[in-house]
């Protein structure tokens, strides 16, 4: 109270409720005495294993029945996708062929327990990483694709999607293919640090020269599109499709909220929100995708299969 | 020393500002504004000067030194247009071929409504992007706080370097601590970990020089650290003067390209 009073005592240009939100903005940036938890209701409901509970209609579906696409069949609200099943509905049948197939993170910091985790999240997964690369055709164009998959630490970024990403750029600059790239990530991935940091600008750098040789970026945003991943290789496609529904954004939700102190509509963030700010060329819904990108590719003049 | 420490250090409010050694190492400064898109944005300051008779750009993040300068500045954390602006000088410094030096100083790009409306990830991957190829040399200092992505999007140069009590990470060390063990308390902790410091980064290969401080930060003695970074500035310009541009673009392409680490 006394911070708003000395300030509102030195200023009468600016609005009290700006200072008000700026206190604020100064109180959130010093460390923190307590953190709220957010309490959550545990409801304990039982849910059969085959099963899975739609968080947007609520009802209780087989889960067979999304379907190869993930689509709730109730409400249609979409479910994320892996990298391995996305690949499946995007590239031709059998085109698929994986690069990197190997890479794995090292530990540039020692952070402790990294390696350990990453150890369960491989056994559990079946990935490497948070990407799966390589090239493929898309109604028989040829292209190089990179596919980040949630399942693994949230898709977050470190060396191995930073290489990856980058070396996709590359391939494409080289052989002068187009890149698709299916963006799906929490951000920068904190267990490697500054190292993850400079895999922004390490793809950045690729995007450009892949750009500068004029070869056609494409860049197609799912659920959740957040952080460095955002601030880097999301937003620099020749065209930007993103999902419906998506949530789409630089800083998180609640770091926005405890910074402004105000609650955020819910549209706030998500791909339609984006498209009406001008940041996203197209929503395209799910089923569309294949058809959407094959359109691109030819009107991009883009190699058929056979050269 | 534990990394905390520079951390405190480098958010002091006596810390001098990138506008002091504006004032202290170049000469003519004309200072320019706005993003010729939706405002001039008070966090961050870019301009035209020289140095030792070079005509250079030269922008800044810059802090407030009073709690009334802080507001208007928005505490150094840019919004969208901040970084457009910073962009608009570079683009136009490389059609004059004119060096580029960047002085960094903040906790983050801001996290607010009109950030995100304004596209902060998009004004920030645009940085990235271009600055990656600007036909001309390019130098930034990290001269308090580096924080993130707002700092990386001036930060994609030839030479990065720092001031001994600076820091640049990731995210905060209570921002880490609160996404990794749900504790901000553990900020301390977790700011030995990230390798935050000057001296860790110069080690990591991710700066290339440290600019020395007197004890207990530069405040205490600002002439010291402002004169030896005009020093090294103007050695390092005549170095990447000299140099072939598109060479000069390799070796920023591969600066970049080395950082990572993996087993394949």
């Amino acid at each position: 109270m006394k911070l708003i009073d000395n300030i509102k005592g030195g200023l009468d240009k600016i609005s009290v409720e700006t200072l008000k939100e700026r206190a604020e903005a100064i109180k959130n940036a010093l460390p923190k005495v307590s953190e709220k938890k957010e309490e959550k209701p545990e409801t304990k409901e039982e849910i059969p294993e085959d099963c899975i509970k739609c968080p947007s209609c609520n009802n209780i579906i087989e889960k067979k029945s999304l379907g190869s696409l993930k689509i709730c069949p109730n409400c249609a609200k979409l479910f994320r996708m892996n990298a391995k099943d996305r690949i499946k509905a995007i590239a031709d049948e059998g085109s698929f062929k994986e690069m990197d197939i190997n890479m794995e993170a090292a530990n540039p910091l020692n952070f402790p327990d990294y390696s350990a985790k990453i150890k369960g999240l491989q056994e559990k997964t079946g990935l490497k990483d948070a990407v799966k690369t390589g090239t493929c055709t898309i109604g028989g164009y040829r292209c190089v694709i990179g596919v980040m998959d949630s399942g693994f630490m949230m898709g977050s970024m470190g060396s191995v999607v930073g290489e990856k990403l980058t070396r996709v750029f590359e391939y494409g600059t080289e052989h002068k293919l187009p890149v698709i790239i299916f963006t799906c990530s929490g951000g920068a991935r904190m267990q490697e640090g500054i190292v993850s940091l400079m895999q922004m600008a390490k793809v950045s750098a690729a995007v450009a020269k892949h750009s500068e040789a004029g070869q056609l970026y494409v860049t197609v945003l799912t659920d959740p599109t957040t952080g460095g991943v955002t601030a880097s290789f999301a937003m620099l496609g020749d065209i930007i499709l993103a999902e419906p529904k998506t949530l789409i954004g630089f800083a998180g939700r609640r770091v926005i909220e405890q910074t402004i102190k105000q609650k955020l509509p819910d549209e706030f963030q998500t791909s339609e929100f984006l498209l009406e700010h001008g940041f996203v060329d197209a929503i395209v819904e799910r089923e569309k995708l294949p058809d959407t990108l094959k359109t691109i590719l030819k009107l991009h003049n883009c190699k058929k299969e056979v050269e | 020393m534990p990394a905390y420490d520079n951390v405190k250090i480098a958010r002091k409010i006596s810390r001098p500002t990138a506008l002091d050694y504006i004032d202290h190492i170049f000469e003519d400064f004309v200072e320019l504004h706005g993003d010729r898109g939706f405002r001039d944005d008070k966090a961050v300051i870019g301009g035209i000067a020289s140095i030792n008779g070079i005509p250079v750009t030269v922008i800044g993040i810059q802090k407030g030194k009073t709690m009334e300068e802080n507001i208007e500045r928005n505490f150094g954390q840019p919004h969208p247009e901040g970084y457009r602006k910073a962009l608009r000088l570079m683009e136009q410094a490389e059609k004059f071929h004119r060096p580029i030096i960047n002085l960094i100083n903040t906790s983050g790009a801001y996290p607010g409504l009109g950030a995100e409306e304004r596209g902060q990830g998009e004004a920030i991957a645009k940085n990235l992007m271009v600055m990656a190829n600007l036909r001309t040399p390019t130098i930034s200092v990290i001269i308090g706080e580096g924080g993130s992505g707002g700092a990386l999007a001036l930060a994609v140069t030839d030479r990065v370097w720092m001031l001994e009590n600076s820091v640049y990470a990731v995210l905060s060390p209570e921002g880490f601590a609160s996404i990794l063990w749900k504790d901000a308390k553990r900020a301390k902790e977790a700011a030995d970990l990230m390798k935050i410091t000057a001296e860790d980064l110069l080690d990591m290969g991710v700066i290339e020089k440290v600019i020395k401080e007197v004890d207990g930060g530069c405040q205490n003695d600002f002439g010291f650290t402002a004169n030896l970074m005009k020093a090294k500035l103007e050695s390092e310009l005549e170095i990447l003067m000299a140099k072939d541009i598109d060479t000069l673009l390799k070796e920023r392409y591969n600066r970049f390209r080395s950082f990572g680490e993996f087993k394949e």
